[in-house]
């Protein structure tokens, strides 16, 4: 035990990519300062740079054994270096369909960019995290910065009341997450994740420390569920949705989701593995909850924005049924189901963005009428869009919810596999609606997209892999499974 | 002599007042961030008595850890309220209610 805390500067290489990250963002911070206003791009592409050379050290790490650095608090595994390079990578597709937003609503700042970056270093350490410490402060380093990226139109009262809520209500969840971790850290005796493991497996546990364990727990479960945003924790999510910029929508609604996963499968499986028979209750009931309120509440909304955030809560109801099932499949499934969704959620808010112009917000259902007359193609992509959301083969987005009911099936669990099913049919009403505004209505208004060509070809690519994908799902989903 | 539980309790005390505060709390929002002051310094509090009587260091560096963030949040939810009183003119709690559906 005495050299636990030792520092090797030998293993550093472990942590390769957050450390090449962290000497980018100081290095584009201090560049943006000198940068006069005719080279501000310089930001914007420096920031893709790190961002892929981020992602190919990441890569290169892959299919190296487990390693466990830094005093038992940061570990190199399969699962980690995977995450960070779809993390990486769906930043940069993110930051292409940034751009254009940015520049449509002059907020283009210097800032956006490093924010960005930063939110993408805390999910890295995130992902990495093999301590309560490390978990906690990727935790705040990601949360941080999306409070302020939000808060980055600051003239629009709107992006400031949703800054506003989730910081509060952040700061709550996140307080609540530390309660539980100090509960935890009393009765085990360490923030480790593997000794909370060893602890928690132990057979001998008199019952008035299980009770303790079971205390902190639920507040664990609470704080993943929050970030998550899982019903009855989700109050932020249609709020932040809607109010934040299109561009930060996009952003939060779809990377941070692996960074929450990866923080659930290190604190809950690896960690509390041995305790699964009491947090799958509590995620089967958030489960249904979610699906539910996100399936039916979102049938009533007008803006685009906002029906996402209800979609997206349903569609987190579904990533945590595989977690009900307690096996390496149903994880698995889980893991390629946040896939699919950011995929998809990627694509549908790259597509309103791709409407926006010269201060104008795309963001109602109404504001895509009359896309297949001006625009065939994208309508079509849009289409393919909506349609993998609603579950309906052959796009990806039927292959997810599969995945998952079979597993839940397999689990004995046929009741909720019907009506999480039943609410997947309600909800596939309000993204029909959306084709049917594109194909059906005409508009007044002309729509114009002025979008570049960078964006618009890498939003073809981005929905067409929605189909693509769809036509060979086992081999993602193995990849899913073998990361556990 | 002090015990653990006593710890215990009083930091539970002070996490149901923050806990509470958040929720009965209807007119201010510099009240809702104190509020969150009070669950962090719960938590130190947990962290810190464990600690000591785990004889276990790794409780006290995670305080710190706390503290540190604890003081950037403060100063990016000082931040965002600065805006909302610039935007909207008041920081009622009452005020952040334009969004719904």
């Amino acid at each position: 035990m005495n050299n636990m805390y030792t520092f090797d500067t030998s293993t550093l290489w472990v942590a390769l990519p957050e450390i090449f990250l962290l000497s980018a963002i100081v290095v584009v911070l201090l560049l943006d300062l000198f940068l006069t206003k005719p080279f501000k791009q310089v930001t914007y592409y420096l920031t893709q740079l790190s961002l892929l050379i981020t992602a190919i050290l990441a890569f290169n790490l892959i299919g190296e054994p487990k390693t466990i650095i830094f005093g038992g608090s940061f570990i190199l595994d399969n699962m980690a270096s995977i995450f960070k390079v779809f993390m990486a990578g769906s930043t940069m597709v993110a930051l292409v369909y940034t751009r254009h937003y940015l520049t449509e609503h002059k907020l283009f700042r210097g800032e956006y960019f490093v924010l960005v970056l930063l939110s993408m270093l805390g999910m890295m350490v995130m992902v990495s995290g093999y301590s309560l410490l490390t978990l906690y402060l990727g935790l705040e380093i990601l949360s941080l910065s999306l409070y302020t990226l939000i808060a980055i139109a600051r003239e629009r009262s709107g992006a400031i009341e949703a800054a506003l809520k989730y910081f509060v209500l952040g700061a709550i969840a996140s307080g609540l997450l530390l309660y539980g971790m100090s509960m935890i850290y009393g009765i085990s005796g360490s923030i480790n994740v593997a000794d909370i493991a060893t602890f928690a497996a132990n057979a001998t546990l008199a019952s008035r420390e299980m009770l303790i364990l079971n205390f902190g727990l639920v507040f664990l479960v609470i704080g993943i569920a929050f970030k998550l945003g899982a019903v009855p924790f989700h109050m932020w999510v249609p709020d932040v949705y809607q109010g934040a910029p299109t561009s930060v929508t996009m952003f939060l609604s779809t990377v941070p989701k692996i960074a929450a996963l990866a923080m659930l499968v290190r604190i809950l499986v690896d960690g509390m593995g041995a305790m699964h028979a009491y947090w799958s209750d509590l995620f089967m009931v958030m489960a249904l909850l979610s699906i539910a309120l996100g399936s039916v509440v979102a049938l009533m909304q007008t803006n685009i924005k906002r029906m996402l955030a209800y979609s997206t809560i349903s569609h987190i109801g579904f990533i945590l049924l595989g977690f009900v099932t307690g096996v390496v499949e149903g994880y698995g499934a889980a893991v390629f189901y946040v896939l699919v969704y950011i995929l998809m959620s990627m694509a549908a808010f790259g597509m309103i963005i791709l409407l926006n112009k010269q201060g104008f917000e795309a963001d109602k259902i109404s504001d895509f009428k009359g896309l297949s007359k001006h625009s065939p193609w994208f309508a079509l992509l849009m289409l393919a869009i909506m349609l993998s959301m609603a579950g309906v083969p052959p796009f990806i987005g039927f292959y997810a919810k599969l995945f998952i009911l079979q597993q839940v099936i397999s689990a004995g669990f046929i009741t909720i596999a019907v009506i999480a099913v039943v609410f997947a049919v309600i909800s596939s009403y309000y993204y029909l609606q959306v084709v049917k505004s594109m194909y059906f209505e005409d508009s007044n208004n002309e729509i114009t997209i002025t979008a570049p060509m960078d964006m618009k070809l890498i939003l073809s690519i981005n929905a067409v892999l929605i189909l693509v994908v769809g036509l060979f799902p086992d081999f993602w989903m193995q990849l899913s499974i073998s990361i556990f | 002599m002090v015990s653990l539980s006593d710890y215990l309790i009083l930091s539970s005390i002070i996490f149901c007042i923050g806990l509470a505060g958040i929720f009965i709390n209807r007119t201010n929002i510099i009240t809702l961030l104190m509020c969150v002051e009070l669950i962090l310094v719960a938590v130190n509090t947990n962290f810190i008595a464990f600690s000591h009587f785990l004889g276990n260091e790794a409780g006290q560096i995670f305080v710190f850890f706390i503290l540190t963030v604890a003081a950037a949040e403060v100063a990016i939810g000082l931040a965002i309220l600065t805006l909302l009183f610039r935007v909207r003119g008041s920081i009622d709690v009452d005020v952040t209610n334009s969004l719904k559906g």
